[in-house]
């Protein structure tokens, strides 16, 4: 056996580009491709807000709260958090998606892929984050002809906070996927993670509300991390920025970032220990 | 271990190497002290029965996991050290169907080139030539819902070759698939060895896929039980057929654990 070595080619920036862009526009081109997907992804944010908005109205008053310079509708308060709920729920469908891959064996064919592991993680969790995207302004659109009318540049800013906050929920459902091993069991872990963090964070009533309720409720509200996305998006969408917001943001999508990355590790990861890839026939 | 000798031999270095591999899932041994060699040009068909450990050599191969024991190189590169080189040289059709049922057929396999760093345009041109190569380019636009499993077969064969690898990898590529698939993704496989020198190694558990003349690597219950040409393996077995050796070796191994 020779001992030779053939010369590789070279991954330069170009190659990189092409491999992210490839990975971005397949999730884009999937969800296009799935209407019922998209249709459900906005129906589901709409019956909120057009219902339970509008019935909660006259029941929750919210008092003059930054960064609102006025007295605000429940609806426009709630806005935030129903972006923050499309965030949830489309990076939980793709979590639900890749451990369908990984069920089918389609995401043997990302992780085959010469490039990094951590880079390929990366490019398909902003891939997901692009749809969701997608998703956001459709719903800001319709929304804005129910009277939810952020100052026009906050349409702008408010994407930088989108992005990493999709980012971090992407990066969280990344790593459950990992530790999911049947997709018999993702029902499961949507009733333990999606509906907790989203009802016991500052999506659907201000803090101050839940605090006179019950001091422990507020405390568990203000570790969610999906309290300060919800906060980081609400003050982005009127033009400011929530500095704590963003730190803890960013601190939790590093460590959600490095648990998935180290979940796919082939060396360390989980799934070499529980023989994921081989369960089909050792 | 007999070596295979390579139809071309203007690359000394293997295009597959595998060297004292041994993997455990817990107390479970899936492989155990694996050795074997595929040279550039060569078709090398790893022989087992289910459970044998053939796919999780493949994941080791693949690097869906790292081997602890060991080595493996392709084409010279180890994959647990130097991933990047060694992978950019790997093509693979996995077991299970891995397309995208959703895109048509010509979008899977530019994802698939994205995925090696080829650029659009020229992965579009790679595309439809690989296509051509398994006579499905008419198909190009098509969705991979509507291919029958052979087609999808073959378009996973495409897709693996895009990047021009060195190495070809091909677990159980005909299981679902009619006698005449069977025979056609088999026969555009052999044909890659001698057009364009790939060292291709084939796993499966029928023993109809295996031509009299060619080399084997016999594995069960996790370890390499026989490498060498077929006709090798009759005299070793003392059996009149390829069958009757397969069951023979397996069977004595039964025993031995016994």
């Amino acid at each position: 056996m020779t001992a030779t070595t053939a010369a590789p080619r070279r991954l330069d920036a170009s190659g990189y580009f092409a491999c992210f862009s490839g990975i971005v526009w397949r999730e884009v081109l999937r969800f296009l491709h799935q209407r019922e997907r998209f249709l459900a992804a906005l129906v589901r944010p709409l019956v909120w807000l057009f219902i339970f908005a509008a019935g909660f109205r006259q029941v929750l008053g919210v008092s003059i709260i930054p960064p609102y310079q006025t007295y605000v509708l429940y609806e426009v308060f709630v806005t935030p958090g129903l972006v923050g709920m499309i965030l949830l729920f489309n990076a939980m469908q793709s979590s639900l998606s890749m451990v369908y891959d990984r069920e089918t064996g389609a995401m043997r064919t990302l992780l085959v892929s010469p490039f990094p592991r951590s880079f390929l993680l990366v490019s398909k969790l902003l891939g997901g984050v692009a749809v969701a995207l997608l998703q956001v302004y459709a719903f800001l659109m319709i929304a804005y002809f129910w009277e939810i009318e952020p100052p026009l540049i906050g349409y702008l800013i408010v994407l930088p906070a989108l992005v990493l906050s999709g980012l971090m929920l992407g990066s969280l459902a990344l790593f459950m996927s990992s530790v999911i091993k049947q997709l018999e069991n993702f029902a499961g872990v949507m009733n333990f993670v999606i509906f907790p963090m989203f009802f016991a964070s500052s999506a659907l009533y201000p803090l101050w509300r839940i605090k006179e309720t019950s001091p422990l409720l507020h405390e568990i509200c203000r570790a969610n991390p999906f309290t300060h996305a919800v906060e980081l998006i609400r003050f982005a969408l009127y033009g400011q920025l929530e500095l704590a917001s963003l730190a803890m943001v960013l601190g939790f999508t590093a460590v959600f970032l490095a648990a998935a990355t180290y979940a796919y590790n082939p060396s360390k990861g989980l799934l070499g220990w529980r023989g994921e890839p081989g369960r089909g026939g050792r | 271990m007999t070596r295979v000798a390579p139809e071309s031999s203007e690359e000394s270095v293997d295009a597959l190497l595998v060297r004292g591999v041994s993997h455990r899932f817990g107390s479970i041994v899936a492989l155990d002290n694996v050795t074997l060699a595929v040279p550039r040009g060569a078709f090398v068909v790893l022989l087992g029965p289910n459970g044998a450990g053939k796919s999780t050599l493949f994941a080791l191969v693949t690097r869906l996991y790292d081997n602890v024991s060991g080595e493996i190189r392709i084409l010279g590169h180890d994959v647990r050290r130097h991933p990047t080189a060694a992978l950019q040289q790997l093509g693979v059709v996995f077991q299970s169907r891995s397309l995208d049922s959703d895109l048509s057929v010509l979008q899977n396999l530019t994802y698939h080139a994205a995925l090696q760093g080829i650029g659009r345009r020229a992965s579009h041109a790679r595309a439809m030539e690989a296509l051509a190569k398994v006579g499905l380019a008419e198909r190009a636009n098509d969705k991979v819902r509507g291919l029958s499993g052979g087609q999808a077969r073959r378009v996973e064969i495409a897709r693996a070759l895009l990047h021009d690898p060195a190495c070809l990898l091909l677990d159980e590529a005909t299981v679902g698939l009619d006698v005449a698939s069977r025979e056609s993704a088999l026969a555009i496989v052999r044909g890659l060895v001698k057009e364009r020198g790939v060292g291709v190694l084939w796993a499966t558990h029928l023993v109809d896929e295996v031509a009299s003349d060619d080399h084997i690597v016999l594995l069960h219950k996790g370890r390499v039980r026989f490498s060498g040409p077929v006709p090798d393996l009759l005299g070793v077995a003392q059996a009149a057929n390829l069958r009757g050796a397969f069951m023979r070796v397996t069977e004595d191994t039964r025993a031995e654990a016994a």
